[in-house]
């Protein structure tokens, strides 16, 4: 510390006490570094392969500098304080922020090392391999079974009808809604329970057969009990999807997800498995987040 | 990992939570406080010949055991209400391990009052109250400290009393070589020396039990377990 003392006293005179150092410094962990993400955000097995990823709405940058792999079959949650980008960076994975005007997305993303924002990339095609559930349940104004059929109707996947029962049956049977429903496919689908809207929405998502299903808060708008139901079925789906789930509900993240990323002001903190993000952080900001310290 | 500081578990959104650490915190260390002076009074009571005191120490154990199913208690609500994390959760984990060593020690004081009494009636001259007292005064420094290093969060300090508990099994093993000369000395010594020979098993256990709550202290701060690792691990764990 003497050396960075530049004061002209010299070593020997000085009393031993005033060997302070010239500046307290900060622990490196709670400052944010662009760019710089602790953990393990990089994976051998990658899905999506996301690099240096910034996305600006007009001049405001909501994502600074990302850069990320999504694992093939794996659950990744996004957590972080509202406003912090996750649903942002959630909707670049499959350009749902093309339909924002002001919004404009730079870096590298890859799925399946193709380019994503690839202007000759046919974004139906893109959206049906990556699926999509939102916050609140958002069936169409049709029956229950024409609700699961129609995403299979419009890419052709089935030619007969005995086909598209197939589908139909298999998607409600994975979202666990089968049971429930199978008696009234032509009841429309508004008339069912928020849990069952929810569980039809992801049925409807995987019918599709995408490869990734993408999750933007899917449970805060449901019961604990349709909550489970849902965690329950992520859980199965994640044996032949891979799963990203944008979650405020901490708990739910740690119930469901493999590794959590933590979002703070646009910037990818952390990034680890899940068990250890829950019992021992690397970064104090995200220790403060999970710990309850600020919102 | 995220650094500590003093008022590490008092500085959450909800002031309640903070009150609820603070409070299992505080209340280990006043069952960390009653239980030192247990042993310490046991000690006393042995080498003085005091049966009236180990009577007490005796009498006292059972609030030991009060504070220790309170303290679960409490525990088990922060848990049920607040779904600790990270070091809060390591806190709160951690503090229902550590309480059973307590409760262990106590029970190890109130051992040692009961034989103080025993010894006592018997009434003969001390032998190996020299051992006693000198591993007493060790183990009780290594309670004292781990303690302490419980209520600073001090890593480096629990790391020592690790290294510590080794010196005093070798010092069991040197006083139980010399009370085994006095009972080859003279047979009559047998049943006292044995007696004595308790003693200092069970103040070599609260050696054990204070290693166990520095181990907990290393996991609290640095987030890693360093039970049933060599000393060499648990120092580059505290060295990070």
């Amino acid at each position: 510390m003497n050396t960075l003392n530049t004061t002209v006293t010299s070593e020997a005179e000085m009393p031993e006490e005033n060997v302070v150092p010239v500046q307290e410094e900060k622990p490196a962990e709670t400052v944010i570094e662009e760019g710089k993400t602790v953990g393990r955000p990089f994976s051998d097995d990658a899905k999506f392969k996301l690099r240096n990823v910034e996305v600006f709405y007009g001049q405001d940058r909501a994502i600074k500098n990302i850069s990320l792999d999504i694992a093939r079959n794996e659950v990744i949650a996004f957590i972080g304080p509202s406003g912090c980008g996750k649903s942002t960076f959630l909707r670049c994975l499959n350009r749902m922020n093309d339909s924002i005007d002001i919004c404009r997305v730079k870096g590298s993303l890859h799925l399946d090392d193709q380019d994503i924002y690839d202007p000759k990339r046919d974004v139906v095609e893109l959206r049906a391999r990556v699926g999509m559930v939102f916050q609140k349940p958002n069936p169409f104004p049709k029956s229950i079974y024409d609700n699961v059929a129609y995403g299979p109707r419009i890419h052709g996947l089935a030619n007969r009808k005995s086909d598209l029962d197939d589908i139909v049956e298999n998607s409600l049977r994975k979202a666990g809604l089968w049971e429930e429903v199978k008696d009234r496919l032509d009841a429309t689908a508004t008339g069912m329970s928020g849990g069952q809207q929810q569980r039809l929405c992801i049925a409807r998502a995987i019918a599709v057969s995408p490869e990734v299903v993408l999750m933007d808060e899917p449970c805060s708008a449901l019961d604990p009990i349709a909550t489970a139901k849902v965690e329950e079925l992520i859980a199965e789906l994640s044996e032949s999807y891979t799963i990203v789930i944008v979650t405020h509900s901490m708990q739910q993240a740690a119930r469901v997800s493999h590794r959590t990323a933590y979002f703070h002001l646009g910037h990818l903190v952390e990034v680890n498995e899940t068990n250890k993000v829950f019992t021992s952080p690397e970064h104090e900001l995200t220790e403060s987040y999970i710990t309850g310290r600020f919102g | 990992m995220p650094t500590q500081k003093d008022d590490v578990y008092g500085d959450h959104i909800s002031h309640k939570f903070n009150d609820e650490l603070m409070e299992l915190k505080t209340e280990f260390l006043k069952m960390g406080g009653m239980v030192e002076a247990q042993v310490e009074n046991a000690i006393q009571a042995l080498v003085d010949g005091d049966g009236h005191l180990a009577e007490q120490i005796r009498a006292k154990d059972k609030q030991v055991d009060k504070m220790e199913m309170d303290l679960d208690e409490e525990a088990t609500l922060i848990i049920a209400r607040r779904q600790p994390t990270a070091r809060d959760l390591r806190l709160v984990i951690s503090v229902i391990k550590m309480v059973a060593d307590l409760e262990r020690v106590g029970d190890e004081a109130k051992k040692i009052a009961k034989l103080a009494i025993k010894l006592s009636e018997e009434g003969q001259a001390p032998r190996g109250y020299v051992e006693v007292r000198h591993i007493g005064t060790h183990v009780l420094g290594m309670l004292h400290d781990s303690l302490d290093a419980f209520a600073r969060l001090d890593s480096e300090q629990a790391l020592r009393i690790m290294k510590e508990d080794k010196r005093v099994d070798e010092e069991y093993q040197a006083a139980a070589r010399t009370l085994l000369t006095f009972m080859m000395e003279d047979t009559r010594n047998i049943s006292r020396c044995m007696s004595v020979m308790w003693v200092l098993r069970a103040l070599e256990r609260v050696g054990d039990h204070a290693c166990n709550i520095a181990e907990n202290v290393i996991f609290m701060v640095k987030g890693e377990d360093v039970r049933h690792t060599p000393v060499e691990e648990a120092e580059r764990v505290v060295g990070r």
